[in-house]
């Protein structure tokens, strides 16, 4: 990893297209501004990570699964109303 | 094209079926083209998204908008840009389902539901920058609130607007 040392609004530039700003320290605490194109998507790592670990959660699950067992105690489970009582009045 | 799939045998897909996801889906980057198989059950919220490349992941999948009604994504420019979405009604919307071994403690990832293009069949699965949504909804849960919602509501919703707090 390459280690660079920064101090308060000095910035990175990655690419000659991003930008990395501190823009802030407070204690162990650092603000960091980021200008990128607009298909550069950025995402706080832990969140990336947990949804990564749930779409390879829901991946490995036996999806063949009868689900409509699992609703069938909801009313809301079949969307549609045999009846055709729809209307709550 | 025939597919051989672990859950569906093999299926036959056309080409205009395909979904292409540009950067994969988180955890499955290499992932780029999907299809959605229907569910039997006619009016069900629940599909598949089944990964067409390898390691040919599947995914249950469900309508957000029937575990919250109110459920609400704005999507960026980037993000109209990059699926060349002219038109809400161009879009569909669903949400990745984790079902556990315990089948009724499902729960639903309401953060990066997965955005389709219809039209162009461009896809991608968003993260949203919200406290809003979590990755973990239980969806037994998420319906009963709704259900206990709908039968307290009932009143408010008819007769003129008062508000009573």
């Amino acid at each position: 990893m390459l280690v660079l040392t920064r101090k308060k609004d000095q910035s990175i530039i990655i690419n000659e297209n991003i930008e990395i700003t501190v823009l802030d320290i407070q204690g162990d605490q650092v603000r960091i501004g980021i200008d990128a194109p607009r298909e550069v998507s950025i995402h706080r790592k832990e969140v990336f990570v947990q949804i990564s670990e749930e779409n390879r959660k829901a991946a490995s699950a036996n999806v063949k699964v009868d689900l409509k067992e699992v609703l069938k105690n909801s009313r809301l489970a079949g969307l549609k109303k045999e009846d055709g009582s729809q209307d709550p009045k | 094209m025939i597919l051989k799939t672990r859950f569906f045998g093999e299926l036959e897909i056309e080409d205009d079926a395909v979904i292409h996801f540009k950067h994969g889906i988180p955890g499955f980057e290499n992932v780029k083209r999907f299809v959605l198989i229907d569910s039997d059950e006619e009016g069900s919220p629940f599909k598949w998204m089944q990964g067409v490349d390898e390691p040919k992941p599947a995914f249950v999948i469900v309508d957000p908008f029937v575990i919250r009604k109110d459920y609400e994504i704005k999507l960026d420019n980037e993000v109209l840009d990059e699926l060349e979405i002219k038109s809400p009604t161009d879009v569909s919307v669903f949400c990745i389902v984790v079902v556990p071994e315990d089948i009724s403690k499902m729960t639903v990832n309401l953060q990066a539901p997965v955005i389709i293009n219809c039209v162009n069949r461009k896809g991608r699965q968003l993260i949203l920058d919200t406290d809003k949504y979590g990755v973990r909804h239980y969806i037994l849960d998420e319906l009963q609130r709704q259900e206990d919602k709908a039968d307290a509501g009932a009143d408010e919703e008819k007769g003129p607007v008062h508000n009573h707090k």
